[in-house]
């Protein structure tokens, strides 16, 4: 098998661009990543997407989004797995490169939140659910978090504030990154003192929904005309998997089976052990989340994972540095694009360009993304190529 | 909802019509297509008798679409007698606080309020606490 390298990243700020339109969204990431790539140009173009059909009322984004950065003729489509969506089109990338039939991929995750504001985002986001049985029902992703969140800490007997740490570090990691939607530190006491949204869940255990569009390019070595003024990076890996989509129909809801298939086969095919990681770049969305998505890794045991963010273990100097620049929580969580997010905050890491973030002799990073309550998982490998 | 789905839901929906998989006996809610235990195909009806107990729950404060009216309202995985687990919204609590482990019992409720004025007011299951002295 050949090669597949990242030559170029791009991403936008996370926030609330209320005056930019998503097509703008996109190409402002898309060109940013051709221009990191000394200009590349790709023969395929991967979108990752989730809410534009519903929320923007515009489909067939993969048209629209090469149409409008001026590459006109290329193959382009979409790829939708829920909050998973980047992830996949990521994975459809990496696999058309991988083939030999692309040359070159384009990648983009990109989410418009604020086309629409408040229950019809709530209502946009529970079709990613069993539309018959879990959402006409009143349940949005955020209220099976919840249950989720309650069964853990009560099969676990957590203290109310048992999965604080996962906020707190994210927020902490956000301060020093200028693509983050939150920037402000977040102490244990401002979590006990936070509005809940849907109990025991509240403000601070949800990463907030924002606009926001990230972008790689994919190639092989051997199609670069010209060094690059930065290093590559390789995908190593990936594997992805699904569980039930509803979380009623799970034997154990605790077990997030598909992310620990998903990482297991990403892992074997790079041939490496999770343990061989130095950035781990996880599911935030929900704090719960983070701690399962730990646990899925083997990096805890079973109910333990919650411990590891009450310590120094996940922080930047720590054995396993989590959500780098910020996470899903405090960079912000522009869904369908939050998978490429990760990728291309995984790169800077293996970079060497994180900044004041850098983690130290970052070699792999594994990055991990899940689809509503590990309903899907897509998990890569990454590592600096020589 | 739409009002081919809100007629081809109707038996779930007003009378817990699930499956049992013919195969392996397993009971199935919601209906599936394949037996999730078995395999096989599944497509014998079969009626839940509605007690079940709360396997976990929330209280929500942000409502989707259609839900506006209703919060706070409280949804749980309700765990039937039968063996499916599934998710609905509990009612009549009064003051009495909800905690896993609950016995509850299905019940007909309104659901959610019309959306677009089509005029179909959306009625479904949700489950109460079962009251002392009925079992």
């Amino acid at each position: 098998m050949c090669d597949v390298v990242i030559a170029g990243i791009g991403q936008v700020p996370v926030g609330e661009h209320w005056g930019v339109p998503l097509r703008t969204l996109a190409a402002r990431a898309m060109l940013a990543a051709q221009r990191d790539a000394g200009g590349l140009k790709p023969q395929a173009l991967y979108v990752g997407n989730l809410l534009s059909p519903v929320v923007s009322h515009q489909s067939n984004l993969g048209t629209l989004l090469a149409d409008n950065a001026g590459m006109s003729g290329i193959e382009a489509f979409t790829v939708e797995a829920a909050e998973a969506s980047g992830a996949g089109a990521l994975r459809a990338g990496y696999l058309a490169v991988l083939s030999g039939y692309v040359d070159v991929a384009m990648v983009v995750g990109v989410e418009k939140f604020t086309d629409a504001v408040g229950p019809v985002i709530e209502g946009a986001m529970s079709e990613t659910m069993d539309y018959d049985f879990e959402a006409t029902n009143g349940l949005t992703p955020t209220a099976a978090a919840a249950m989720v969140m309650r069964l853990y800490m009560q099969t676990y007997d957590l203290p109310s504030d048992g999965l604080a740490g996962f906020p707190v570090l994210a927020h902490e990691n956000a301060l020093n990154n200028p693509n983050a939607y939150f920037r402000r530190a977040l102490t244990r006491e401002g979590y006990a003192r936070a509005a809940m949204l849907s109990t025991p869940l509240n403000l601070y255990d949800k990463a907030p929904y924002a606009d926001g569009a990230a972008a790689v390019i994919l190639t092989r070595p051997d199609r670069l005309k010209k060094a690059l003024e930065h290093p590559l990076v390789q995908v190593r890996g990936s594997g992805a998997a699904i569980d039930t989509l509803a979380l009623h129909d799970r034997h154990d809801p605790l077990a997030f089976h598909a992310a620990v298939v998903a990482i297991q086969n990403a892992c074997r095919h790079a041939g490496i052990l999770p343990a061989d990681v130095q950035v781990f770049e996880l599911s935030d969305n929900f704090s719960v989340y983070a701690a399962l998505c730990l646990e899925a890794g083997g990096f805890a045991q079973r109910g333990a994972g919650w411990k590891l963010a009450n310590g120094d273990e996940l922080s930047l100097k720590g054995r396993l540095p989590v959500c780098t620049m910020g996470g899903m929580k405090a960079r912000g969580n522009p869904a369908g694009a939050s998978g490429v997010y990760q990728v291309v905050e995984a790169c800077l890491q293996l970079r060497g360009e994180a900044g004041a973030n850098q983690v130290r002799d970052a070699r792999r990073a594994l990055t991990l993304c899940l689809g509503g309550p590990a309903s899907t998982a897509v998990c890569h490998v990454l590592q600096t190529w020589q | 909802m739409e009002v081919p789905r809100y007629w081809r839901l109707q038996k779930q929906r007003y009378a817990l019509v699930g499956e049992i998989c013919p195969h392996c006996q397993v009971k199935i809610f919601p209906p599936r297509d394949v037996c999730p235990e078995c395999g096989g195909e599944a497509k014998q009806p079969f009626s839940f008798s509605g007690k079940g107990t709360v396997f976990s729950f929330t209280t929500m404060y942000d409502a989707p679409k259609g839900f506006e009216m209703n919060t706070p309202y409280t949804v749980a995985l309700v765990k039937l007698e039968e063996g499916p687990v599934v998710t609905a919204q509990l009612t009549d609590l009064g003051e009495q606080p909800v905690e896993i482990g609950m016995p509850v019992e299905m019940v007909t409720r309104r659901i959610r309020e019309d959306e677009e004025d089509k005029g179909i007011i959306v009625y479904g299951y949700k489950f109460r606490p079962v009251m002392a002295g009925t079992h």
